[in-house]
């Protein structure tokens, strides 16, 4: 029995149905990366993992309790969430932002600990921002502030991780660095990470189990060098593409095929479809 | 990093060997004494202040018990009344002013701006104008319509989560209808009620007595322990509500513990005052920038609403010769030119 999983989820947004009968299972101690194209239903399926999201039907399971019946802070104890969109509130500085992930160890009567002060400056150090803490978050650039939202999560202590799409509006190099701390994360700490990631390859690179989906449809799912196949692109991105060794790693590679190719398969199909009528 | 050992800028934590610990803010905290010294120092000087003046001196030892009986008269019974409602006006004002630029994350979400007053208003002018009312019934009928006019808003603005701009556009437009209706009652109401009716619209403190200081107190003693119960949350809530839902936070509920709170002390202040204008609006900006401190600054807000309202009564009383002027015309201007030069800054800033 895995930490986390849903079960027969239905999601929607009002009355709009994202996905129905949906299950997925969290692999405890995995790096889990879900792929899809653009309203699959991958961020909606996060939030729904991370109680932000109610499912109008089915469960989500924590520990083999369903999330919302637990309370706030345990869950906050148990599971982090590192949102696409948060605010730093004006004149933050940086370890007051990361000491605020300490939020759910905390109480009236005991606002801040030493071992508070301890956690928020291991996460600083692992996230490498320990000299920035005194600076103010509003000076960094979107390279460091996404590491101090991490550093933030990570100061919750969580052995469950999310992070929905980490690594949009930054360049290739804070990419790459922001998963290179999460692999970290992952294979250092024991962590249990789950995250949405739109590049294809990254996903292929990094994670250890991976779940495409489709429609709100889980297609595929296992470690990538299992599943990423030119057919399952092709089905879930209708993208035609070759799927080489990564070089660099050995991990499924893929390629989308040149435009002139994808054409020419287009223009056959239609030659194809006139035939047969 | 030898940064380490810096003093750290923000917070320091007391902790106390049963594991139990408080962090705070060296600086919020001498701004919160201060202002709260200057909301008191001001309001002893208020009760000195008028036709029959009194010493600082002897006004405090009147306060202890220890003056003549005139003096006893007039401060126990006819001035410090007035400054104690005076004190708790500014401080529901200014605390519920925090409470909603916080929750909604916009400076002007603020009550001045959403029409609470106006509704208010609305509610009082019913009183005055179609049931020619006693004291109690317009305080009960301001009440009654700032309590109308944040369910109206909550209703319109706030079922799917707060949005900033749509929270301060839905007020806009709430406030546009109340001041209509409240346009419509003056022309039809009689001369005198007329009159009436425009004293309480701009906001004083003149004739306060003992029957506003209580309710006022109850409110706030059972109210204030509430949102500061509440207020790590808020402080979560800065960083939207993903995040503080990540973090633990019960955002729905603090959300709307925090804006009931908010409302009723508003419509209590405004009931007790007249809606006295931008107090709400200005002393969490101000607070915030004494203390520049992150975080909804609840407690300096409350102070420096206090202080603000008790100075501007003070101002309206002596700095314009024998007229005396109703305290919403000071805080008004004041509040005003504050408006506008925040408005200038932060567009200097690129933020608005």
């Amino acid at each position: 029995m895995n930490r986390l999983s849903a079960e027969d989820v239905t999601l929607a947004y009002d009355q709009r149905v994202i996905a129905e009968q949906l299950s997925v299972e969290i692999p405890d101690n995995s790096f889990t990366v879900i792929v899809g194209p653009n309203a699959c239903g991958k961020s909606t399926l996060l939030r729904a993992l991370s109680r932000m999201l109610k499912p109008s039907r089915g469960r989500v399971l924590l520990d083999g309790q369903v999330i919302q019946s637990m309370p706030a802070k345990k869950v906050a104890r148990t599971l982090g969430l590192l949102p696409q969109s948060s605010v730093a509130p004006d004149g933050i500085t940086v370890a007051d932002l990361v000491g605020r992930g300490r939020y759910p160890h905390q109480g009236v009567l005991r606002q801040w600990s030493a071992e508070d002060e301890r956690v928020v400056r291991e996460s600083m150090a692992q996230t490498g921002i320990a000299e920035l803490a005194d600076r103010y978050v509003d000076e960094l650039s979107g390279g460091q502030r996404q590491r101090v939202w991490i550093a933030m999560a990570l100061a919750q202590q969580t052995p469950l991780l999310l992070l929905d799409e980490p690594t949009t509006y930054l360049d290739i190099q804070h990419q790459i660095d922001v998963l290179d701390l999460c692999a970290e994360l992952h294979e250092e700490q024991g962590r249990t990470l789950v995250a949405v990631l739109h590049d294809l390859n990254h996903a292929a690179r990094y994670a250890t189990h991976l779940v495409a989906l489709k429609g709100g449809e889980v297609i595929a799912q296992g470690a990538p060098n299992e599943i990423v196949t030119a057919a399952l692109v092709e089905e879930v991105f209708g993208l035609r593409c070759q799927v080489i060794d990564d070089p660099e790693t050995g991990t499924p590679l893929v390629v989308p095929a040149a435009r002139r190719a994808r054409a020419g398969a287009v223009g056959a199909g239609r030659v194809a479809a006139t035939e047969v009528s | 990093m030898k940064s380490a050992q810096k003093t750290p800028r923000g917070p320091r934590a007391l902790r106390t060997p049963g594991g139990l610990s408080v962090r705070l803010d060296p600086r919020a905290l001498i701004v919160v004494v201060l202002l709260a010294v200057v909301a008191l120092a001001a309001g002893v000087v208020l009760i000195g202040t008028g036709d029959f003046p009194i010493p600082a001196g002897d006004v405090v030892r009147t306060l202890f018990g220890h003056g003549d009986a005139g003096q006893e008269f007039v401060v126990n019974e006819l001035r410090l009344p007035r400054v104690l409602v005076g004190l708790l006006v500014g401080a529901s004002l200014g605390l519920g002013g925090a409470l909603f630029q916080a929750v909604s994350r916009n400076p002007l979400g603020s009550p001045d701006v959403l029409g609470l007053g106006q509704g208010a208003t609305a509610g009082a002018l019913v009183m005055i104008v179609l049931f020619s009312g006693s004291a109690a019934q317009v305080t009960m009928g301001a009440l009654v319509g700032g309590l109308v006019t944040g369910a109206l808003i909550y209703l319109l603005a706030w079922r799917r989560g707060v949005h900033g701009y749509r929270l301060v556009l839905v007020g806009i437009g709430v406030s546009a209808v109340a001041t209509a209706v409240n346009g419509y009652l003056l022309t039809k109401a009689d001369f005198v009620d007329a009159a009436r009716a425009v004293v309480w619209m701009t906001g004083t403190l003149d004739g306060r007595d003992w029957k506003q200081v209580w309710p006022l107190l109850v409110l706030a003693c059972v109210l204030v322990p509430l949102v500061l119960a509440h207020a790590r949350g808020l402080r979560m809530m800065e960083m939207g509500d993903d995040v503080s839902h990540a973090l633990g936070v019960r955002v729905e509920r603090v959300r709307l513990v925090l804006m009931v709170s908010a409302v009723l002390l508003t419509a209590a202040a405004t009931a007790a005052a007249g809606p006295v204008s931008f107090v709400a609006l200005t002393a969490p900006q101000l607070a915030r920038r004494l203390t520049r401190s992150p975080g909804p600054n609840l407690v300096a807000s409350l102070c420096m609403g206090a202080a603000l309202l008790v100075s501007a009564d003070w101002a309206s009383q002596r700095l314009f010769g024998d007229g005396q002027l109703p305290v919403g015309v000071v805080t008004g201007v004041l509040g005003g030119v504050y408006l506008l030069w925040l408005l200038v800054t932060e567009r200097r800033a690129g933020r608005i």
